[in-house]
């Protein structure tokens, strides 16, 4: 049983591979996010792993929108990016985790940025589209980022925790 | 068998008297030709509605066009988003009139399911077109929009077009149960009978 956390640490340092969880039911490697693009072309490329399929790629806000409840959230407040990868060939599953601002310098409504990998699997193209729309997380280098779900003038991010909901729709009211 | 004959034979020389009112009402409510337009699940019962089992054909409703330029009845079964919503608006102004449009489930009446964390939902088609006739349910069942293309019937049966004169809506519009035959109402009574014992 070959570990893929020692592979990529061995291979980039603890500088781009910041942690890891063995334990969890699907153990997780973290990585630092300006070098996602690397890590996973080397994830794809190499003979030991070969991760030809990207499964999903989504992002989970980390927050509490209500103060009251806040002292008690587990969680500092940040934004995962979540890769789940898997190999037809080696049979091999892994997942990465990125760690981001929930937004670009603490500006509200500034998505915070990550290199692409829709180059790497094409899948991901769609992935980090619907990722943008619903999540609000900038991939840079995608070739098309424009909203996927909902419609092209929308405001705001939904899947956002504390997303605030626009009082009307072209003329619609929403509530 | 010696069928009774409906309409032949029972008038002469084939001049017969109405009113203007009368003769558009019952062209309009028995040609209501509906669009083919589907938006979600409620769709497919839409679908069995208008196939051979319900036969939607019955009530002169089943003409399902494929444009909305030859269409009388918009019948919106399905979950409406906001993404879609200008679509319908567009498609229920390309009709035309007098047009009508049948609200087909919960989602379309109010936002059904998405009510509250629907955040792509329209909370009722009624905010985005005008809406004749609500079919509650989720799907509802092919007898639920019968009765609603019914009802619409019925509304429309009632527009008056003479000067002054006021749509009056059949009150009830509908008595709600139905009278069963006497030999039906003997057998239900001796399968209570058995039950009890």
């Amino acid at each position: 049983m070959i570990s893929i956390y020692d592979i990529l640490l061995d291979r980039f340092g603890d500088e781009v591979i910041v942690g890891q969880n063995a334990e969890a039911t699907d153990p997780w490697i973290e990585v630092a996010p300006a070098s996602v693009t690397e890590v996973c072309e080397f994830l794809r490329d190499d003979e030991r792993l070969r991760f030809d399929h990207l499964n999903d790629l989504t992002a989970i806000d980390h927050f509490e929108p209500d103060p009251a409840k806040r002292a008690r959230f587990a969680f500092e407040p940040h934004l995962e990016i979540v890769y789940h990868l898997s190999s037809y060939e080696t049979r091999l599953r892994a997942v990465l985790k990125a760690r981001l601002p929930r937004w670009r310098n603490d500006k509200h409504g500034e998505p915070p940025a990550l290199p692409t990998v829709s180059h790497l699997w094409p899948i991901a193209d769609w992935h980090e589209r619907e990722c943008y729309d619903l999540l609000g997380v900038y991939f840079e280098g995608h070739p098309n980022l424009v909203r996927m779900m909902m419609p092209e003038d929308w405001q705001g991010h939904p899947l956002r925790k504390d997303y605030e909901w626009p009082e009307d729709y072209h003329g619609i009211r929403t509530q | 068998m010696n069928p009774t004959p409906w309409i032949d034979g029972r008038f002469d020389e084939n001049v017969i008297t109405t009113s203007l009112e009368q003769t558009m009402n019952w062209a309009r409510a028995n040609a209501c030709w509906p669009m083919t337009f589907g938006i979600a699940c409620c769709a497919i019962e839409m679908m069995a509605t208008g196939a051979s089992k319900y036969d939607l054909e019955r009530f002169g409703c089943g003409a399902f066009r494929s444009t909305p330029r030859q269409a009388d009845l918009m019948i919106v079964a399905g979950t409406v988003t906001f993404k879609m919503a200008s679509r319908i608006k567009r498609l229920y102004e390309q009709m035309p009139d007098p047009k009508y449009v049948i609200a087909m489930g919960a989602c379309t009446i109010g936002g059904g399911p998405y009510f509250k964390y629907g955040y792509h939902v329209v909370k009722g088609v009624d905010l985005v077109v005008p809406v004749d006739v609500y079919v509650p349910g989720c799907p509802p069942r092919p007898e639920a929009l019968l009765e609603g293309l019914m009802r619409l019937q019925d509304k429309i049966q009632s527009k008056r077009m003479t000067r002054g004169g006021q749509d009056v809506l059949p009150v009830p519009h509908h008595l709600g149960h139905v009278r069963l035959p006497e030999d039906a109402l003997a057998l239900e009574l001796e399968f209570a009978g058995e039950r009890q014992i």
